[in-house]
């Protein structure tokens, strides 16, 4: 909103209130990160490990994606799973469950 | 077949990061798959200048450590999607890096992409020799500056002996970028001569760019020169330069002084 007001007074489509919004959003989320461990290598290895008990994954098929908002921020995990899987690995699966 | 090309300088504040962003951008304007490496660890910054800093996950060290693998890491733009960036870390260390297993990487990206451009760190230390230690060719980012001259000579004898291919005989191409070019300023002979500059390094040129508030602005908004307004000088420079990486004879164009109208009724120099 107030980004939308000060483009309309600055005239111009001017860049610098983009910039200093796109600054405001990065540094909030780097500095909550530093000095933290990676939430989302966590996150990652925790989804995937979860995952790897039903099903034996390709680490390749793997992709994670995110988008930081500046109110929430998005992490698309996806998987990609053989149609076949049950049939595979059936070891692992009972060892797993 | 892939080349490998470090944008490199010496001195910081020059341009390296803006320059990586634009000739990459525009190499894959012209239909080049290109990836733009980001080697400034603990300090990334190509990210923000591409506009990608929100959708990093995974980096350079990352994939150097087998904690990702590389197309897991790598971020696709937004605009070109022949354009590739793989960010550096921000809360590591540079030591975290390996000559192996930088080595590594730049093997696999040379199977997946016909440009890979290294942005390096400012400095002469692990960052920087790293950046340039696979480099087929190499961009020497240099200002119209006597420090930033003296710097870049500095570089041009790193990548003559530090480089594998130096160790192995062979040459790095080089070539000289100039940036924040001012016209007035060398009209009044207030800066250093590019001939002069080429002189002294005896390196070729590739482009001159100059000063221009459109650097400003595309980096404000996170988008690469080259793509936020193709048709500004230094968007012009950075196409030309790039079509000049890509072997083509293209004509030397050295920025001229341009006053707008109102700048010219009342006397004052364009900025």
């Amino acid at each position: 909103m107030s980004l939308n007001l000060l483009r309309l007074f600055s005239g111009r489509n001017a860049s610098a209130p983009v910039a200093r919004e796109r600054l405001q959003i990065l540094l909030a989320h780097e500095r909550g990160l530093l000095g933290q461990s990676d939430l989302l290598a966590t996150l990652r290895e925790e989804i995937l490990a979860v995952v790897s008990k039903h099903v034996a994954l390709d680490p390749d098929k793997v992709m994670v994606k995110l988008e930081r908002g500046k109110t929430v921020s998005t992490l698309e995990v996806d998987i990609e799973v053989p149609n076949n899987f049950d049939k595979k690995a059936p070891a692992e699966r009972r060892m797993a469950g | 077949m892939a080349k490998v090309l470090v944008v490199t300088s010496g001195k910081g504040g020059v341009g390296k990061t803006t320059s990586t962003a634009a000739l990459g951008a525009a190499l894959a304007q012209s239909g080049q798959s290109v990836v733009v490496v980001d080697f400034d660890v603990g300090l990334r910054n190509l990210d923000l200048v591409m506009g990608a800093e929100r959708r990093v996950v995974f980096d350079l060290i990352n994939v150097v450590q087998g904690v990702a693998k590389l197309p897991q890491a790598l971020i696709r733009d937004k605009r070109l999607e022949n354009l590739w960036l793989l960010p550096a870390s921000q809360t590591r260390d540079k030591d975290a890096l390996t000559d192996e297993g930088v080595g590594r990487v730049i093997a696999e990206l040379r199977s997946r992409f016909d440009w890979i451009l290294c942005d390096s760190p400012a400095g002469i230390e692990r960052g920087a020799t790293l950046a340039m230690r696979y480099a087929d060719e190499a961009v020497i980012v240099t200002n119209p500056e006597v420090s930033s001259v003296r710097d870049s000579d500095r570089i041009i004898g790193m990548l003559d002996s530090k480089t594998v291919r130096a160790e192995r005989g062979e040459r790095v191409e080089k070539h000289v970028l100039i940036t924040r070019y001012d016209p007035a300023r060398a009209a009044r002979g207030e800066m250093l001569n590019i001939d002069d500059i080429l002189e002294i390094l005896a390196t070729p040129l590739l482009g001159i760019i100059p000063e221009s508030q459109d650097v400003l602005k595309a980096s404000n908004v996170g988008t690469p020169v080259t793509l936020n307004n193709a048709e500004s000088a230094p968007a012009r420079a950075y196409i030309d330069a790039s079509r000049r990486l890509m072997g083509e004879e293209v004509a030397m164009v050295v920025p001229a002084e341009r006053k707008g109208f109102m700048n010219r009724l009342l006397g004052r120099r364009a900025a």
